[in-house]
């Protein structure tokens, strides 16, 4: 191989690169709606998805999970309609997206109440914010000083950065002192509902995740408040007397328009909340 | 000490090492047979043919499965190509230059570079720096990305076990390096070149963490149409209703991972086969 | 490209100048040829690429005093983030480890029976059950790990919980064997005739000659089967992520829960914000992963060439 040609196959890759880069994305077509975001909104997104489609066959809606900050950086780089969100966007994030020329609107689409779990077999039933706040920050590490039997607690949380741990972290380990940190101990499960499979294969466990996720194979705590120790129910959330709920968002590049904001307008209708209700979240109405 | 009978010994050893293989062989036939005896339940032409309903917990994984064929057809499409081409390179070209060396460092490496980096790396090359975007596109190029060293390697080997005397005898002929390759090389190495294809196919099929952040869709009951669409795809879909929607019925969980079992080890039953009829019927 | 240097006098060896004198390649050949050079000069372009973006996604966050390396706590979403990378590596670790520990010595077992034992058609069906083993994806043995094996070990011993790294150790010396057993026996079966001939000859029997001659001469190879298998064990994620507990703290024994590289990039990389310190900070770990793949892929490399030479 000679030199001259050597440098031709430098510069081909370049090339290349540049012919990648150059096909960008289309358009996306006017009737399909990409989603993505929450995992916690995941199964909701893809109920209302599934109900609208059956309702509106014209429109195409592709649902996709990966997280809340997935959503959000999606709709940042233009590649997502609608970010599914259980947290509110950061500053950093509404930064990159004004930069990107993205204008993020928030829409509040439904609430979320947290329950806390355990074994239907565990006797415990009812616990206050500041014991959650102990159990879960690793002060209280035995059911018996519950009242429970003699049976060591197995701490179930959500990975660090997912909505849910975050919320439940700065709304029940809070509540005692700011910035406590969750137990060394606690095992961080990757979803919602590895948790409730654990929950309900392990008698010394407790754990926590969105209302939708409840069965008969646990059994939700009741929280004590000021007014008296409130299950996790729909009812509950809706009249603010549970005290573990929070907001659950979509975000819209500026306001919605045609296709995106028909469907925005039929999720917050009666059809899409029932879905909310339908999936164990709370509806705004 | 007592000298102990060596075949005594032997025997002894013999049957430790059997009960050893035993040990390690077991739990394939325990996966297999779990899967499918716990699976086989769920799956029927509804199952195959139909589009998820209801929360993802009834109707089918049609879109799962179409899903998967796009996205190994695509790393297929991205990977043998440049794969065969630079095992060309190594073995026809350059075997013994300086470049070839770094190449096949190259390799190396990027056989060992774990899945989830390259689910990284598809993520901001392909997703957000190039703004291809959670695509066909992007998925594909990830997956191609990682088993181009399979494609590779396995080329590599059944270009290097063409005997050396029929280039020799090409080249006398006049021929010139590339035609040698072309009707000499590639021919005698077809098939060994088709079986690391269909083990590439099998690999691609099962992967999920490069398809996690790059691809793969939640719920998209849909059939893509372009390359820019996401899919559904059957690794995903098992670490979906396994981990992620409340109360599936753990007979659609058997059956998800009894159909991606069935397509992996089909594929590679069919290599097997391949490799087993080419090793027959070899002339030299 | 000047034809006069294509008739300069030879540089190497004489016919393939001969062959470039007398032949002129047609553009399409030069094209295709071409093609074959661009795949190759491509491959080693990802490899610097994938490590150059890593580095660069990562923003040097290493060198900033928020990533205390060597810190204990995995705290990325607290005020102040804590980026110690410690206890994902002493969990990482620990896996790896026992995973080896169990799959050498069943692997190298299993590979000795296949190669030297096992009459021609159980081999035949022991090979293919072990390629099978490999093709077996690892959500799939994560699924099984999740739904059979923690509860089992979790009544097995005891255990508060069966999400361990015990059972996330069991199932990646399986996924191990394949890549353990299929080199060793290639290690086996590549020490020359000439040595067994001549320990058989001695009066050894088949075990004897195993254990003095062939597993001494193989000894590179097995070394370099082992250090794949690690690889391949650091590297997997998705049955990991199904079955480790994924707690973030230094384990004191296999019974805890822990949590690796692997799963703490694919499970915190959909929630963070790109480009924050906790995004870099996951970037870093794919770093730190992509270096410790290539320190073990390049010594299982140079075993495996010290093997052919010697």
């Amino acid at each position: 191989m000679n030199r001259k040609f050597s440098i031709k196959l430098f510069l081909m890759p370049v090339l290349l690169v540049t012919f990648v880069t150059s096909c960008a994305r289309p358009v996306n077509e006017e009737s399909q709606i990409q989603v993505t975001g929450s995992d916690t909104m995941v199964n909701l997104g893809q109920a209302w998805a599934e109900a609208y489609m059956f309702e509106s066959p014209e429109t195409f809606i592709a649902v996709g999970g990966g997280g809340s900050g997935v959503g959000i950086a999606a709709l940042i780089n233009g590649t997502a309609d609608l970010a599914h969100a259980s947290r509110s966007m950061k500053e950093k994030e509404s930064a990159k997206a004004e930069e990107n020329g993205i204008h993020p609107q928030e829409h509040i689409v439904g609430y979320d109440g947290l329950a806390v779990v355990v074994h239907p077999d565990n006797p415990v039933n009812e616990l206050t914010l500041l014991q959650l706040a102990k159990i879960f920050s690793g002060e209280i590490t035995n059911w018996n000083e519950l009242g429970g039997e003699d049976l060591g607690i197995v701490l179930l949380s959500r990975e660090v950065n997912s909505g849910t741990h975050v919320y439940f972290k700065d709304n029940v380990l809070g509540v005692a002192e700011e910035g406590t940190e969750f137990s060394e101990n606690a095992l961080l499960m990757p979803s919602s509902q590895s948790i409730a499979d654990e929950v309900g294969q392990n008698t010394g466990a407790i754990g926590y995740y969105g209302m939708g996720y409840i069965s008969p194979q646990q059994r939700p705590v009741a929280v004590g408040t000021s007014e008296g120790f409130v299950l996790p129910t729909v009812a509950n959330v809706v009249n603010k007397s549970y005290p573990i709920a929070r907001p659950l968002f979509i975000y819209t590049n500026g306001a919605p328009e045609g296709t995106i904001r028909a469907y925005i307008d039929w999720i917050l209708s009666e059809s899409g909340q029932a879905v909310v209700t339908a999936q164990d979240f709370v509806p705004i109405l | 000490m007592r000298r102990q009978d060596p075949l005594a010994q032997e025997r002894r050893a013999r049957l430790g090492l059997l009960l050893v293989t035993i040990l390690v062989i077991v739990p394939v036939a325990l996966i297999v047979g779990t899967v499918i005896v716990k699976g086989i339940g769920a799956v029927d032409w509804e199952f195959l043919s139909t589009a998820p309903r209801n929360g993802l917990r009834e109707g089918g994984i049609l879109p799962a499965i179409v899903g998967t064929l796009v996205l190994v057809a695509g790393a297929v499409l991205w990977s043998v190509p440049f794969g065969v081409a630079t095992a060309i390179y190594l073995v026809e070209y350059a075997p013994r230059s300086q470049i070839a060396r770094w190449v096949r460092l190259a390799i190396l490496n990027l056989a060992g570079i774990p899945s989830v980096v390259y689910g990284l790396f598809g993520l901001g090359i392909f997703v957000i720096g190039l703004k291809l975007g959670v695509s066909i596109l992007a998925g594909t190029l990830t997956l191609a990305l990682m088993n181009l060293p399979v494609i590779v390697t396995s080329t590599a080997e059944s270009l290097k076990a063409v005997p050396d005397r029929f280039r020799v005898a090409s080249l006398a002929l006049g021929a010139s390096r590339w035609q040698t390759v072309r009707h000499i090389v590639l021919p005698n190495s077809l098939q060994g070149i088709l079986t690391g294809i269909i083990l590439e196919t099998s690999r691609a099929a099962g992967e999920t963490a490069p398809i996690l952040f790059t691809v793969a869709a939640f719920y998209l009951p849909r059939l893509p149409r372009t390359i820019y669409d996401q899919v559904m795809a059957l690794p995903m879909h098992l670490y979906a209703i396994s981990t992620q929607v409340p109360n599936i019925g753990m007979d659609v969980r058997y059956g998800v991972a009894l159909v991606l079992l069935g397509l992996v080890l089909g594929v590679n039953a069919i290599a097997i086969a391949v490799r087993s009829r080419m090793r027959r019927n070899r002339i030299w | 490209m000047n034809p006069s240097v294509k008739r300069s006098p030879p540089r190497g060896k004489g016919p393939r100048v001969t062959l470039r004198a007398t032949y002129r390649k047609p553009w399409s050949e030069r094209l295709l040829e071409g093609g074959v050079h661009l795949a190759a000069w491509l491959c080693i372009l990802f490899v610097v690429l994938i490590l150059f973006f890593l580095a660069r996604e990562s923003g040097g966050l290493v060198f900033k005093d928020v990533f205390q390396v060597v810190g204990r706590y995995w705290r990325p979403i607290s005020e102040p983030p804590q980026f110690g990378v410690l206890p994902l590596l002493a969990g990482s670790l620990l896996v790896t480890l026992t995973a080896t520990a169990i799959a050498v010595p069943l692997g190298v077992g299993a590979a000795i029976y296949i190669g030297e034992f096992a009459p021609p058609q159980v081999r035949e069906i022991l090979k293919v059950s072990v390629e099978f083993l490999a093709a077996i994806p690892s959500v799939v043995i994560g699924f099984l790990g999740m739904i059979v094996l923690a509860p089992l070990v979790k009544s097995l011993f005891n255990l508060p919980t069966g999400l361990t790294a015990l059972s996330a150790s069991l199932m990646l010396a399986w996924m191990a064997m394949p890549t353990i057993v299929s080199l060793t026996e290639d290690a086996l079966r590549s020490v020359p005739d000439t040595l067994r001939h001549g320990a058989y000859a001695l009066g050894a029997t088949r075990w004897q000659t195993i254990r003095r001659v062939l597993l001494p001469a193989a000894k590179p190879g097995i070394l370099a089967a082992t250090m794949l298998g690690v690889g391949r064990v650091i590297g997997e994620t998705m049955a990991v992520l199904m079955i480790s507990g994924n707690a973030a703290r230094i384990p004191h024994s296999v019974l805890e829960p822990i949590r690796t590289l692997t799963a703490t990039i694919a499970a915190e990389m959909g929630e963070t914000v790109q480009g924050s310190d906790h995004y870099q900070a996951l970037f870093s770990l794919g770093l730190v992963l992509f270096g410790i793949t290539l320190v073990v892929n390049t010594i299982a490399d140079r075993l495996v060439h010290r093997g052919e030479t010697s």
